[in-house]
């Protein structure tokens, strides 16, 4: 007895198994386009988001391009931003957090918002990724070494966390901190510098909408030596202050100690703005070679970001290096 | 068995293309566009690394040919200190290049201003009368005392050469301060060996302990 007719569907027309199991970040896609669209992320199912941002390196995360964060300059591609990293917790050579950074557990991961704010919480990952729709960011980087490159991240402002956490009066700055564990970071012993790793921002830097809280870079989940599961991009600043693998953010009254400034207060201060007239006192700031070029090209103030300059007016550049 | 390897015809020979290695490495990975996402630091550092080390190697050979008593060692040195030389000529050259294409004005700002740029330079400069006067002609025009006394620059060429790497790291210290020790260990022995060679001059010519106190 035979009940209807075989399918009319070869093999090849199957979904590959890999495919298959890729569609959350199907999903991922259809729904991030779609929370930019919404521009609020109401309209989104809570359970499919989540699971789609149950990703790890490697998996498929994007964002809506915000066209006003573009450049015209050629990407950095992604094996070079994968391959040079400054990650001192994973080995001070560049291409040691690449090695070393491979096994590193970023799930779970809990980012614990407090401080002078109405609201403290503790986020785990997908919640803090919800907080508002992701975009994709085409940045400059300028490391304080004389290097750069041009990145593009997925991520959100961060000032839709500090909405969310309601800073009352006393909150001037907000203060980073790097997750750290000896036991999956061996080499942050001999790093020559204090760990676990911090940063921070003044309020208005950290409330301007230039200020990025990324999760992904090129369509992708951050790499784990790139700083996952969320970091801080920084545009305008030294690529040091853009504070990796974050776990606490605290909203304080005083300027917040930061690692490098720590280590040698006279080079590396608490702005760190780029800044090509102001040298660092073992080298010149003027130039910078970009990643993928043999020769350098001028630094530009604030990295090319002109639009921060409101916020230092005023202020002596070189006392405040 | 080792001293006839040493005095073998073909000892120079190996020496000389196992000190090409490091380069003949470097320039295959230029041609294959293997040098890593910074191509102009890993040649860099990778001729920064070898001229010092060139050096380091140069320098472990009086207390080598002293401590195993093998003086064929000697046939070698000068190779070595060259080799140094060039890698540290390519180093140079580098920089010159990349760092600042044959802006001159900008190597001198860069030489004045910037301690560990200060260091490398003079580490560098000071090879050059030692590659000049490396011939067995400028060593007999010279007079060996006075050949040796010029050499002795190579103590400040190392210094200057580890202080420079010192100066350039941001925090990871490591290297630079693995380098000094070894240099630190290599000048010591010679230190070593300077006591104890006039010890046994005093201890030979009586005599002359009196008139070298007397100077004093």
């Amino acid at each position: 007895m035979i009940i209807g007719k075989a399918p009319d569907m070869r093999y090849s027309e199957v979904t590959p198994k890999k495919d298959f199991l890729n569609r959350r970040s199907f999903l991922t896609t259809g729904l991030a386009a779609g929370a930019a669209l919404a521009a609020g992320g109401g309209l989104l199912s809570m359970g499919s988001f989540s699971e789609a941002q149950a990703a790890l390196a490697g998996e498929k995360l994007a964002g809506v391009r915000n066209n006003k964060y573009v450049t015209d300059e050629k990407l950095t591609p992604f094996d070079d931003i994968k391959q040079y990293n400054n990650f001192y917790e994973f080995g001070t050579a560049k291409d040691d957090p690449a090695v070393h950074a491979k096994n590193f557990q970023t799930r779970p991961w809990t980012i614990e918002v407090g401080g002078e704010i109405a609201n403290p919480k503790t986020y785990d990952t997908d919640e803090i990724m919800k907080l508002a729709p992701l975009e994709e960011r085409i940045y400059r980087l300028r490391c304080v070494e004389a290097w750069s490159m041009v990145v593009p991240w997925i991520g959100f402002p961060l000032n839709a966390v500090i909405r969310k956490a309601e800073p009352n009066s006393k909150a001037k700055y907000v203060a980073f901190e790097t997750y750290y564990d000896p036991k999956q970071m061996p080499l942050g012993r001999s790093a020559g510098i204090q760990l676990p790793y911090v940063e921070g921002l003044r309020l208005d830097e950290a409330m301007h909408p230039l200020a990025l809280l990324s999760f992904g870079i090129y369509g992708e989940v951050l790499p784990n030596q790139n700083g996952a599961p969320l970091r801080l991009v920084v545009p305008w600043k030294y690529g040091f202050k853009s504070i990796k693998s974050i776990i606490k953010i605290s909203f304080v009254e005083k300027e917040p100690p930061t690692t490098w400034n720590i280590s040698a207060p006279r080079e590396y201060g608490f702005y760190s703005n780029v800044n090509p007239k102001v040298n660092h006192p073992r080298w010149s700031q003027a130039k910078e070679r970009r990643i993928g070029n043999f020769f350098r090209r001028d630094t530009l103030m604030f990295n090319g970001y002109p639009e921060v300059a409101s916020m230092y007016s005023g202020m002596d550049m070189k006392k405040n290096y | 068995m080792f001293r006839t390897i040493l005095y073998s015809r073909w000892a120079k020979a190996t020496v000389f293309l196992a000190c090409l290695i490091p380069g003949l490495l470097l320039v295959r990975r230029l041609i294959t566009g293997d040098l890593g996402p910074n191509p102009v630091e890993t040649l860099t550092h990778g001729t920064g690394d070898w001229t010092i080390y060139f050096i380091l190697i140069t320098l472990s050979i009086t207390p080598l040919r002293k401590i195993l008593k093998q003086p064929a060692l000697i046939r070698f040195r000068k190779m070595l200190g060259l080799f140094a030389f060039c890698y540290g000529v390519l180093h140079f050259s580098v920089y010159m290049v990349f760092d600042h294409f044959f802006d001159f004005s900008a190597i001198v700002a860069d030489v004045i201003e910037r301690p560990y740029i200060t260091a490398g330079f003079l580490g560098f400069v000071l090879m050059i009368p030692l590659a000049i006067t490396s011939t067995k002609g400028m060593i007999r025009r010279l007079g060996g005392k006075r050949w040796q006394r010029l050499h002795r620059l190579i103590y400040a060429s190392a210094t200057a050469g580890v202080v420079h790497y010192y100066w350039l790291v941001k925090s990871d210290i490591t290297v630079p301060l693995r380098l000094a020790a070894i240099l630190a260990a290599l000048l010591l022995i010679r230190a070593g060996f300077w006591m104890r060679e006039r010890q046994n001059n005093v201890a030979a010519r009586p005599t002359d302990k009196r008139s070298e106190a007397a100077a004093t």
